[in-house]
């Protein structure tokens, strides 16, 4: 099992490289910084501009050039922004952001998206299934930009009507805000409240179909009758042999969310103004940078390589039929 | 067995007087789109305390739905009526709390599917020993548990069942699953075990372990036996008792002697006359069941099977019958108002069905009259062999292993010839199948079709000589594409081989008349149709080129018992019309028997013995011959008590790592009892085919005849 997990982890490694190596090269092309710099008012001096060139070794051709940023990579150094400012003191910082946006926001989605699954398929054509169901679809089809600013709106009623600022829905503190660790624990928790619950909601949605489905399929399986059969209750059937073997499907799904997640929730970055990795990838586009784009691009390709082998472990813990020996 | 005195010792059981089970006038129906299904309609019958009841009837007959009622595991949508007293105690009406008590501690249940009854994600000794912690939690620790759980595998005839209780159901083939089911049903010795179709999905050599294994779990746990099956070979040498059920009621019930010796219904009657005989040597007529069962959602006033019954009248139309008693026996009773009648006809059993169904022995082909030798080679193989590749490894994929699905076979069909091809799931019949329907060079050995070599060929050829061959699957519900017309259905393969539209036109209703289906019904989808007519749509399909040979994959296995004998009646009736030749695979002997003039029995790969039909069946040489023929249930009360079974042991081994020497060795009772000088043969020495009589060919060092019939 640790050697078959092993031979996928060098799989993955190989499959970061080259999808690093894509952006790195699509990005080289299409950016010109240079141009960006050439357009300010009053242009810089050729001298300055040249010198930005050497910098950014525009001068060389691009695969040498991945070759000198991938050598920094590996060592720790993700090189320089355009504004010349070094990456890797920023990239640490974004990336605990996205991760303390995210993992609430999908922890949630899980165990509700779950929950309200079981409960759909169980009860089945009953109010509460159609219920779940139509607010399930109006949540999917609603984008988070909808979705965040309708919250927003929300919430400034909400505060409104208390009369003082319960949900802030702007940065992920208020900015020299003083107190102990426990004032600030809670100043956080104020400001993660809305963009947590704009993206469990949209996970709760999702999760809960396929959930209701696999759950479904359960239901009508002949090995929950056996488990009646031999005198466990309806209730303790389902939770111990039907639950329990309707989450394996889930995990690809769980795993996934999660990967994809991370900088699928631009807009939710954006609109909450929380400067996290999703939020950098818009500007290092705008920027026309590079080593950003890159930077960001080799994150995600390796928050979704994790998922997938995050998603084989789950799969093999769940599932004895896959375990390999 | 003396581990099962410990084991089933429960003295605090209560001694009850009278019937186990009491089921009075219980009506179940569903919910459904074309109106309420009216599943079971006034069920009435009792099971004794250590009876074996066995309740026979096609699909929908009511007969699993009735004793999921028992269990109380009908889906909430279920309007149940009537009354259930198990042991005196009403079950109707009572919380899943209350049941879940009663559930697996005093009644038990098998269920049809080994494959999936088990929960996949825990292990088998888990899922036993849960059975015992969920009743006798406080009295039993989890380990004395696990403890029994292992003690019950080793009951149930588990090899090594301490390490095999570890196992997930996957890991279990399906006999053993099947056998892990039974030990949970008798983990807390119960008074009423129902088995609801315990075989049907199991090879015959299996089902006859399995069925063994019932008996005894009927012997150490002393329960009543509920047997629910539509075969009536399975139930006649295990029950005492026989119910028949036909559109939710029971039309027939009595002493299992009786009711195959003096059947009073004609359904009955027609079940019995219906079903090929694996005893019955010289040709015999089957009796097919015209029509299908009713739809139970709007029944027409009077009898059920009115529709469908050759002795109908009149008054049959008025009211449907109750049971009454036969005969004079309060213990015989039929739903029929002219058991009279039956009862004074001449002959009895199946005979006096082929009388009053009307069945004819199906006369023999022009063809069949010219010696063998005489007659043109259709298909001939000669050392086929195919094997796969096991690999290992997802992106550097390594060849770990080979399986040698089918290991060098030969034989020969003649123009006017079926053989029946037989043998466990797994021997590699259909692997054969695919090799000669591919006409693709074989890995090894040599095809031949109508005396060309397919090696040789060229597509358009192999093309050429695709039309005198075609091929029938086993699933009719599969095997036709539902969103095509059955005229396109049928039409296709001579479009595909440009036939004129003018041809095609004037042939599609000749074939549809062919295999007894009206003309008028062409604009029809599949999905409009039984699964018997379905069947004879495909084999129209398969007649539409004119083919010499027409392969046979399990034509009639996923058919009703009434169906099946009136599909297996229109391959006669074509074959002897149109001369042609089958290569008939089939799990079932007996349709073999009935059907086929050759049969070749094949084990692992190699076909171990072959020969006419005849000689192999009454003088079978080979070992595994002589199990098969023996596992096979003869619907006979009488001479199926009297039998003697061989009980073969343990599964099909892995084609991949098949035995050395005489592949069948490590399961043969005949091995098993030579000394060892002779076994070493077998260990070392592939045996050859040999000749043992006329047109009688097997592969034993140590063949000799054992009657098994």
């Amino acid at each position: 099992m640790a050697g078959f997990l092993l031979r996928r982890l060098v799989n993955y490694v190989v499959l970061a490289l080259v999808a690093t190596f894509l952006a790195f090269t699509l990005a080289s092309v299409t950016f010109d910084p240079i141009g960006l710099l050439q357009q300010r008012n009053p242009p810089p001096p050729a001298a300055s501009i040249e010198a930005k060139k050497r910098d950014l070794h525009l001068d060389q051709p691009i695969p040498q050039r991945f070759v000198t940023w991938m050598g920094g990579v590996v060592q720790g150094d993700f090189g320089r922004t355009v504004a010349d400012r070094p990456i890797t003191d920023e990239l640490g910082r974004r990336i605990g952001v996205s991760l303390r946006l995210f993992l609430l926001g999908i922890t949630i989605g899980i165990l509700f998206g779950v929950l309200i699954g079981v409960v759909s398929a169980i009860r089945q054509y009953k109010f509460s299934d159609y219920f779940a169901t139509l607010f399930s679809f109006i949540l999917l089809s609603t984008p988070v930009l909808v979705l965040g600013n309708l919250l927003k709106i929300g919430a400034q009623s909400v505060n409104n009507s208390i009369g003082s600022n319960v949900l802030i829905f702007v940065g992920e503190e208020t900015p020299g805000f003083q107190g102990n660790w426990f004032e600030h624990l809670g100043d956080r928790m104020q400001h993660l409240i809305l963009p947590t619950l704009a993206i469990a909601l949209g996970q709760i949605a999702y999760y809960s179909r396929y959930q209701r489905s696999s759950m479904l399929d359960v239901l009508g399986s002949d090995f929950l009758r056996t488990a009646q059969a031999k005198g466990l209750t309806r209730r303790k059937a389902l939770m111990k042999h039907g639950l329990r073997t309707a989450l394996i499907p889930m995990a690809t799904l769980f795993a996934f969310g999660f990967g994809l997640l991370v900088v699928g929730g631009t807009f939710t970055e954006r609109i909450f103004t929380w400067y996290g990795m999703g939020d950098w990838l818009v500007t290092g586009i705008s920027a026309q940078d590079t080593n950003i784009t890159a930077t960001v691009t080799l994150f995600v390709a390796v928050c979704v390589l994790f998922s997938g082998w995050l998603a084989d472990v789950l799969y093999a813990a769940l599932d004895p039929r896959i375990r390999v020996n | 067995m003396t581990s099962s005195e410990i084991l089933f010792d429960s003295p605090a059981d209560p001694v009850v007087e009278g019937p186990v089970l009491q089921v009075e006038d219980l009506h179940v129906s569903f919910p459904s789109e074309a109106g309420r299904v009216q599943a079971v309609r006034g069920l009435s019958y009792e099971v004794s305390p250590g009876e074996v009841l066995g309740i026979v009837g096609e699909s929908g007959s009511g007969k699993s739905v009735s004793s999921l009622a028992v269990m109380g595991l009908l889906p909430e949508s279920a309007r149940i009526s009537g009354s259930i007293k198990f042991q005196g105690r009403e079950l109707i009406g009572r919380t899943d709390a209350e049941l879940s008590k009663i559930r697996g501690r005093r009644i038990s249940m098998v269920f049809q599917d080994p494959l999936s009854a088990l929960t996949p994600v825990y292990t088998v000794g888990d899922q036993i020993a849960e059975a015992i912690l969920v009743h006798r939690g406080g009295a039993v620790s989890k380990q004395a548990a696990n403890k029994r759980a292992v003690e019950l595998l080793d009951l149930v005839g588990i090899p090594n069942a301490a390490e095999r209780a570890k196992a997930f159901p996957h890991e279990f083939s399906g006999g053993m699953r099947q056998r892990a089911v039974i030990a949970m049903a008798i983990a807390n010795d119960p008074d009423l075990i129902i088995a609801d179709e315990p075989t049907t999905a199991l090879d015959v050599t299996v089902q006859a372990q399995v069925l063994q294994l019932l008996e005894t779990a009927q012997e150490v746990t002393g329960a009543g036996i509920v047997i629910i099956t539509h075969d009536l070979g399975v139930v006649a040498g295990f029950a005492d008792r026989l119910m028949v059920m036909y559109a939710g009621r029971a039309v027939e019930t009595g002493k299992v002697d009786e009711i195959y010796q003096q059947p009073r219904m004609p359904y009955t009657l027609g079940l019995l006359g219906s079903i090929p005989r694996l005893d019955v040597g010289e040709k015999q007529a089957l009796v097919p069941i015209v029509g299908q069962p009713p739809s139970l959602t709007d029944l027409p006033p009077g009898c059920p099977f009115a529709p469908r019954c050759p002795m109908v009248v009149d008054a049959c139309h008025t009211a449907e019958p109750p049971l009454i008693d036969v005969d004079g026996s309060a213990e015989h009773r039929a739903a029929c108002i002219r058991t009279g009648e039956i009862a004074a006809t001449e002959t009895e059993g199946a005979e006096a069905a082929a009388e009053i169904f009307g069945a004819e022995v199906i006369e023999e082909a022009e063809i069949a009259k010219v010696p063998r030798e005489q007659r043109e080679t259709v298909l001939e193989l000669d050392g086929l062999v195919k094997e796969y590749a096991v690999n290992k490894g997802v992106v550097f994929k390594r060849r770990v292993g080979t399986v040698h699905a089918v290991a060098g076979i030969s034989f020969d069909i003649r123009e006017g010839e079926t053989l029946g091809l037989v043998g466990e799931s797994g021997c590699g019949k259909t692997t054969t199948l695919m090799e000669i329907l591919g006409l693709e060079k074989p890995m090894g050995g040599e095809i031949s079709v109508l005396g060309t070599n397919v090696s040789s060929l060229d597509s358009k050829r192999r093309f050429e000589i695709r039309r005198d061959m075609s091929v029938v699957f086993q699933d009719p519900m599969a095997s036709l594409d539902p969103r095509l017309t059955i005229n396109d259905v049928i039409a296709e393969p001579m479009q595909v081989h440009g036939y004129s539209k003018a041809d095609i036109n004037r042939r599609v209703p000749e074939l549809m008349k062919l295999v007894g289906l009206r003309p008028e019904q062409l604009s029809r989808y599949p999905g409009e149709f039984s699964g018997g007519q379905r069947q004879r749509i495909g084999i129209a399909r398969a007649l539409a080129l004119e083919p010499k040979l027409v392969v046979l994959d399990e034509p009639v296995s996923a058919l009703d018992v009434s169906i099946q004998a009136g599909v297996i009646n229109l391959l006669e009736e074509l074959k002897s019309k149109l001369g042609l030749a089958y290569l008939f695979v089939a799990h079932d002997l007996s349709v073999v028997r009935h059907i086929a003039d050759r049969v070749a029995v094949m084990y692992l790969g190699k076909i171990i013995e072959i020969g006419e039909v005849n000689r192999v069946f009454d003088a079978p040489r080979h070992p595994y011959t002589q199990a098969l023929l023996s596992a096979i249930p003869i619907p006979d009360p009488v001479k199926e008590r009297q039998r003697e079974r061989i009980i073969l042991t343990g599964d099909l081994p892995s084609p991949a790592n098949p035995p050395s020497g005489c592949r069948f060795r490590t399961r043969c009772f005949l091995h098993a009892s030579l000394p060892p000088e002779k076994q070493r043969v077998c260990i070392e020495v592939e045996p050859p085919r040999e000749v043992q009589a006329e047109d009688h060919e097997a592969a034993c060092h140590f063949a000799q005849i054992r009657q098994v019939l």
